[in-house]
């Protein structure tokens, strides 16, 4: 489903990603730890198509098709979605209408009908009521006045309404309590399916208690340094990172 | 991979869709401006005497004055001697008397601009008074109006008809000293509305009026009054369009509003002049004047704006709270795109007792456009307990534009409360990136977000006019990302 192989990027003359290289296969779902500043949110940044990164090397394809050249709106309405690490707020800007906006835009390009108003309320409410939002939410203006973890919330609810094929989770779990991280977990583990990836972000083991891994990866200076499965995680929880790394260099 | 500036220059570069000119024989006085063509003028409206002396007072007037040269505008010169004053399309001998009557390509660009003239206006429940160029061709629904003693009708119809009420309100709001181009304006004006709504009524639909300046190098001298009676409503609608051309045009309206006690006025204006094109050349220059008195007690008055369009827009509809507890509010959205120029704001004058004012100007600058918001909140001495609201927010696209703002107070009564909030902001990439990652496209995006930020002061629109509003951004900004 995503293929990436050895992806150089860089912003300005920093180089950030150095040779990346990873295979994501439908219904999988895939964890990325590593330090900070070892190139996790650039790798989603690159991705979802933000500007501000040069790919120098490397390719990086989607459902069998070229990503790079694509604009970000493109990439979404393919199927691709990043759940964002600092959801931004756009004031005067109804939630609803920009998720509607967003679903449109998607179906449109699955061949689907548009749905109209009162279809598309009747979808997110029901989307609504698993991530346990209030109505409310819905003439809020997109994340103005939310609290961190209305944000994170809203972002996995925008995922359940777009249903994506492959979901990126940048450190969707930072700043969240446990009962949010629980609710998070829920709305993430309601939305796995064999057809669909997901591949998350993050600084901290606790999440994966939550949504349990396929596959966990060490992303170090900009490449993916080990691979293994869930018990990876808690390795490094115990161990720190430096270890890898001593290992990689030594190969 | 994302957005480059080649993407965006090309995306500003937005064609003007209302460009388009009605081959219509016009009768026009040759270009110039003497006492001669003042009483020509008058005399084609068959106007009494009273009005050629107030003309002609304001034409001697206008010869002491100067052009102004303190708003943050680049106004090229303009001769005066080159316009012609008089432009009416020819009537086939007398104006028409039903809408079977009026020159079909009227009809037909009415059509494109979208007025809803025939039987759909009634279904919308507007009355159009519809100006073309300097006289008015047709009216609608006076039946319905004049049942509810309503008179709604062209200023040259309520110059015959309604002598007296023109005698006793034109220029006692604005009067003919007032400022050069209102000035101008009390000395050439064609024609305009007239609305006078009586005692104790509620008008029975919005009021509507469609100006359009059509012939080449025509100055447009509109005039509107509009009077409410003690306990009276009503909702006025004006929306603006002209066909593209190469010279710039002048435009100097001037708009009298009388509210009596416990009256309401509102006026809603949609502007979509002709801007000028990508590099500046052409476009109108809008230099109006509006102002209204809340003369009685417990009045109203209401200006709601949206500004899209005209090469340089001078203009501050004002509001003289001179009644008791009276209310005056003002709601802006005001863009500046390509070379456009827009200085405009309001004055809210303060001088009957617990006056309030509200003032909401949203302010948006995008490719080399030059926004300025100008406000004066005046509070006299006489005006106990006066209270003032100002929130004045801008918001900029792309790096060569600019806001700028000018608020003056001058507080005469210590008893006032004065607030003035103000922020400037730029359409963030981190906001056209969450949006275009959701799947909306960069436009939709970018309209999304200025529609978000101009919100509040569309509430305040009727709804049809908040819809065309909308739309008259969106075509107003395509492609003009920052």
């Amino acid at each position: 489903m995503l293929s990436i192989r050895n992806l150089h990027a860089q912003i300005g003359a920093r180089k950030i990603l150095k040779g990346l290289s990873l295979e994501v296969n439908p219904g999988e779902v895939h964890a990325i730890m590593g330090p900070n500043g070892s190139g996790k949110s650039t790798l989603a940044s690159v991705l979802a198509g933000r500007a501000g990164y040069e790919v120098t090397q490397g390719t990086a394809t989607f459902m069998g098709e070229d990503l790079l050249p694509l604009e970000p709106e493109e990439r979404a309405r393919r199927g691709l979605f990043l759940a964002f690490q600092y959801p931004v707020e756009i004031p005067g800007v109804n939630n609803a209408y920009l998720l509607k906006a967003g679903l449109n835009a998607v179906r449109k390009q699955r061949g689907l009908a548009e749905l109209d108003a009162f279809e598309f309320l009747q979808l997110i409410k029901d989307k609504m009521k698993l991530m346990q939002m209030d109505e409310s939410f819905l003439s809020r203006g997109v994340n103005e006045g939310f609290s961190g973890g209305e944000k994170k919330r809203n972002e996995i609810l925008q995922m359940a309404v777009l249903e994506p094929k492959l979901a990126l989770l940048d450190e969707t779990d930072s700043g969240l309590d446990i009962d949010a991280l629980r609710v998070v977990a829920n709305g993430v583990n309601s939305l796995r399916s064999p057809e669909r990836a997901i591949v998350m972000v993050t600084h901290y083991q606790r999440l994966l208690d939550y949504i349990e891994p396929d596959y966990v990866h060490v992303l170090a200076d900009g490449r993916i340094l080990r691979t293994g499965d869930k018990s990876l995680a808690l390795e490094l929880e115990r161990r720190g990172y430096d270890w890898v790394r001593q290992e990689a260099s030594a190969a | 991979m994302a957005t480059t500036p080649t993407d965006l220059d090309a995306l500003v570069a937005q064609k003007y869709q209302h460009g388009f000119v009605t081959d219509v024989e016009s009768d026009t006085l040759p270009p110039g401006l003497d006492e001669d063509v003042v009483r020509a003028i008058s005399k084609i409206k068959r106007e009494p005497q009273f009005m050629l002396d107030w003309r002609l007072q304001a034409l001697r007037h206008w010869h002491t004055m100067r052009n102004p040269d303190w708003a943050h505008l680049k106004i090229a010169p303009i001769d005066y001697q080159s316009i012609s004053y008089y432009s009416a399309p020819k009537a086939n001998k007398d104006a028409p008397k039903s809408l079977d009557e009026v020159d079909p390509k009227l009809l037909a660009t009415y059509e494109k601009l979208g007025v809803p003239l025939h039987e759909r206006a009634r279904l919308a429940g507007v009355a159009v008074d519809a100006v073309f160029d300097s006289v008015s061709v047709a009216t609608t629904f006076k039946e319905k109006l004049s049942k509810a003693g309503v008179i709604f009708c062209s200023f040259s119809d309520a110059v015959q008809n309604h002598p007296e009420l023109i005698e006793r309100y034109l220029g006692s709001v604005v009067p003919y000293t007032d400022n050069f181009f209102a000035t101008l304006n009390s000395a050439v004006f064609s024609d305009g509305s007239f609305v006078y709504v009586p005692k104790g009524v509620r008008c029975p639909m919005e009021l509507s009026t469609y100006f359009r300046i059509n012939a080449a190098n025509t100055g447009q001298f509109e005039r509107t009054l509009i009077i409410a009676d003690e306990g009276s409503h009503v909702s006025y609608l004006e929306g603006c369009t002209a066909p593209m051309r190469d010279e710039n045009q002048l435009h100097a309206a001037v708009v009298e509003l009388v509210a009596l006690a416990d009256a309401n006025i509102k006026y809603s204006t949609v502007q979509n002049w002709y801007p000028g094109d990508e590099n500046g050349v052409g476009g109108i220059y809008n230099f109006v004047t509006k102002r209204g008195e809340c003369r009685g007690a417990n009045s109203r008055i209401s200006w709601t704006q949206v500004e899209t369009g005209s090469a340089i827009t001078w203009k501050y509809p004002s509001c003289v709270l001179t009644g008791d507890n009276s209310v005056g509010e003002f709601y802006s959205v005001a863009l500046a795109n390509h070379y456009q120029q827009a200085d405009t704001g309001t004055k809210m004058i303060h001088v009957g007792r617990n006056t309030r004012s509200t003032i909401v100007s949203k302010g948006i600058s995008a490719g080399r456009g030059q926004n300025t918001y100008r406000g004066l909140v005046k509070v006299l001495p006489s005006a106990e307990g006066a209270r003032n609201f100002t929130q004045c927010d801008s918001l900029l696209m792309g790096d060569r534009c600019g806001a700028h703002t000018f608020p003056y107070m001058e507080i005469k009564n210590p008893s006032a409360v004065v607030e003035h909030e103000a922020t400037t902001s730029r359409i963030a990439d981190d906001q056209l990136f969450y949006c275009r990652s959701r799947g909306v496209s960069e436009e939709d995006a970018v309209n999304m977000i200025v529609n978000g930020f101009c919100k509040v002061v569309f509430k305040e629109l009727p709804m049809e006019f908040a819809v065309e509003a909308q739309n008259l951004l969106a075509v107003s900004l395509e492609g003009s990302v920052g």
